[in-house]
């Protein structure tokens, strides 16, 4: 489904991605985990092309990401994303927030896109909060609307930016909730995360990066078994002892 | 068309159109010293004065930042002989018109930068002592002036391209020297090109010195 | 100072006879009125325009806007309405040129609508470029990633807001360009400014009422500009979102 190919990145001089490479297939779930500043932020907006890469190779379901020949709106639009700060469009109203893509990138009739989007609201638990606007709802209430929103486009797969990062405490695990749902159901995932109880419940394989280099991309039971690396070992240990 | 202009009388007129432009920057170093001066106090009455000056305050900023600068120059030049019985000159005119007014911009600016220092800077200087003036004199105003350069500056372009406003009155600034000029020697168009290329360098280089002084005062935050 | 108040003036009529000056003062309002939401509605687009270029991606375009604006915001709104009235004519084609000293209806008018706008243009640009800028960079991100173009991601997701955040800016700037507009008097355009002027040299020295009424009416423009914005803020009004004051 997703195959990163030797990817290296520049912001000016100062290289953010060393030869990435990484795949997933379809259905699995892969979480992105290290330190701050080990580029995996950006390693996952270079997959649906929110970030050029300068070298290697990303192909999405059989399309090439970094061929500038491609049609990248209709790429993002059958690939979900998630942000940290949900980016919601908080001049919209909630309903109208899950109707906007649908309506005017696949054309969808305004009322096909309504009720579509009231099921996935539904699904997530807010459907009280259909006429709302984003300034009216908590953090986590927002970022199970995003998920909504990038479900109301039948994604073929997933991207989570650090999802729950950007939430209090208590609100992480009703996103962590519908995530783990969502996983259990199929859904292709990529998600970068520090929520290592997520990884263990439901990931496939976790990648762990250190200075813009995979450094290890194993089986969750080898990574959470025993990693490799020094670096794994020494951010588990930092983790996991909280 | 192109080909038919001369440029070749700039030359002549340069000491005039010179005298122009120094009177231009004249007007605007008054104004801004006395601007600046002015609309400190009048920041002051409106945030620490009693009622009545306070109000008395707020009443002359709001009308002067509704009134167009046209107008007041016009009012200023016409009013002043009939307060004093004697006419004071286009210059001198413009001069008193110009601080008055821009009295009212800065104090705005002014008002916004002391209102920007944490209350907790007032305690804390009231906590070693010092008086409610003394510490808005050696610690609130120097840190809200230092904070506010980049706005007063581009209030003070503002300022230097308003100006070319006391044409309205006949004052001899560089817009006027280059229309005198240019009637003299019968070669307005040419003048006038000139003068606006002295206009934009002024005015562009003021605008990169502005934006240049806005990211020293980032980094030093 | 003793100064003899005569406020018959204004139904007096003017020196060739057929109209008061209440009525020259009527039609100054008229012209000062036209010239400003004239040069408003050319401020409005192109500023939008040239500050939306200032924001796109490729450097290339976004020079264009930024050369716009350094343009027509570095010399004197005066001098650049000499510029049109005087200069420009002489550089356009013989033909052209003498179409538009000679035949051009409404020559003051328009050029005076012009030089204002874009001006102002430059101001507005100014105020869409922050706005947009002052949008978190995630939403750029959020309508591209749901497969937007870039014009339907500014269209969608950040032109509504960025608009929304510079209203109070862009009142000021609408006000703006009703004070701005007695420039207009400079190339012979009868707005209120040159109705004043020319009261205070026909009537004799009753200064304080030339000046006062074009003043007031000044104020009320002004005013009511700011009035129309505060609706639009309104109406415009996004629930849990608040816009600093």
């Amino acid at each position: 489904m997703i195959q990163i190919q030797n990817v290296s990145k520049w912001y000016g001089q100062f290289q953010v991605l060393t030869e990435c490479s990484t795949s997933i297939s379809k259905g699995e779930v892969v979480v992105v985990c290290g330190p701050s500043g080990s580029g995996k932020s950006t390693l996952i907006k270079c997959v649906n092309g929110l970030e050029p890469v300068q070298q290697g190779k990303i192909v999405v379901n059989g399309t090439a990401v970094t061929d500038p020949g491609t049609n990248l709106p209709k790429l993002r639009s059958h690939v979900g994303m998630v942000f940290q700060h949900f980016e919601l469009f908080p001049h919209m109203s909630i309903t109208e927030n899950l109707a906007i893509g649908q309506v005017k990138v696949l054309g969808r009739s305004q009322d096909e896109a309504r009720e579509r989007g009231l099921k996935l609201l539904d699904r997530v638990g807010l459907n009280a909060h259909a006429n709302k606007f984003p300034g009216e709802l908590s953090g986590g209430q927002q970022q199970r609307v995003a998920i909504a929103r990038a479900l109301s486009m039948d994604p073929i797969c997933m991207l989570f930016d650090e999802p729950t990062s950007a939430l209090d405490p208590e609100m992480i695990n009703e996103v962590l909730d519908v995530m783990v749902e969502l996983a259990q159901e199929g859904m292709t995932m990529m998600v970068v995360t520090h929520e290592m109880g997520f990884a263990r419940k439901v990931a496939n394989r976790v990648v762990f990066m250190d200075q813009g280099r995979i450094v290890e991309d194993a089986s969750k039971d080898e990574f959470f078994g025993q990693p490799r690396s020094d670096r794994a070992q020494q951010f588990l240990s930092k983790i996991l002892n909280h | 068309m192109l080909n038919n202009l001369d440029f070749s009388v700039i030359p002549l007129a340069l000491p005039a159109i010179g005298k122009g432009l120094l009177f231009s920057l004249q007007l605007t170093i008054v104004a801004m010293i006395g601007g600046v001066i002015l609309g400190t106090l009048l920041a002051l009455a409106r945030l620490s004065g009693g009622k009545w000056l306070a109000g008395a305050a707020k009443v002359y900023v709001d009308l002067m930042r509704s009134i167009p600068l046209l107008m007041m120059i016009l009012w200023f030049f016409f009013l002043i002989p009939l307060l004093t019985g004697r006419p004071v000159g286009q210059e001198n005119s413009a001069m008193i018109t110009f601080t008055l007014f821009q009295a009212a911009f800065y104090s705005e600016i002014m008002r916004a930068g002391i209102q920007s220092i944490p209350r907790g800077q007032v305690n804390a200087a009231l906590a070693i002592g010092m008086t409610y003036w003394q510490s808005m004199g050696h610690v609130v105003l120097p840190q809200a002036f230092r904070n506010m350069v980049p706005v007063l500056l581009t209030q003070t372009f503002i300022l230097f391209q308003d100006t070319s406003l006391v044409y309205a009155i006949g004052a001899t600034d560089m817009l006027k020297a280059a229309e005198n000029a240019g009637m003299l020697y019968g070669r307005t168009v040419e003048m006038y090109l000139f003068v606006s290329v002295i206009y934009f360098a002024i005015c562009f280089s003021l605008s990169m010195f502005v934006k240049y002084m806005n990211k020293r005062i980032a980094i030093i935050r | 100072m003793n100064y003899h108040w005569n406020w018959d003036i204004f139904f007096q009529t003017i020196p060739s006879g057929d109209e008061t000056y209440l009525m020259w003062v009527i039609h100054g309002l008229g012209w000062t009125v036209a010239i400003s939401l004239a040069a408003w509605v050319i401020a409005l687009v192109l500023g939008s325009l040239a500050g939306i270029l200032r924001t796109v991606p490729n450097r290339r375009i976004a020079m264009i806007g930024d050369v716009w604006v350094e343009f027509f915001r570095n010399v004197p709104l005066l001098m650049q309405l000499f510029l049109w009235f005087f200069v420009v004519p002489e550089l356009l084609p013989r033909d052209l040129s003498l179409w538009v000293k000679q035949d051009m209806p409404a020559k003051e008018f328009i050029t005076a609508v012009l030089a204002l706008g874009l001006f102002t243009s430059a101001r507005v640009a100014e105020q869409v470029r922050a706005g947009i800028q002052a949008l978190p960079r995630g939403q750029r991100n959020a309508g591209l990633a749901l497969g937007f173009t870039q014009a339907q991601t500014y269209r969608y997701v950040l032109l509504p807001m960025a608009f929304r955040i510079i209203i109070p800016p862009l009142t000021s700037e609408f006000m703006n360009a009703f004070k701005n507009s007695g420039v207009a008097y400079a190339v012979g355009v009868w707005e209120l400014v040159f109705v004043s002027r020319q009261m205070v040299e026909e009537t004799g020295g009753q200064v304080i009422e030339s000046l006062l009424v074009p003043t007031v009416l000044y104020i009320v423009c002004a005013y009511a500009a700011n009035r129309i914005m505060a609706v639009v803020e309104r109406r415009s009004h996004v629930p849990g979102f608040i816009v600093a004051k």
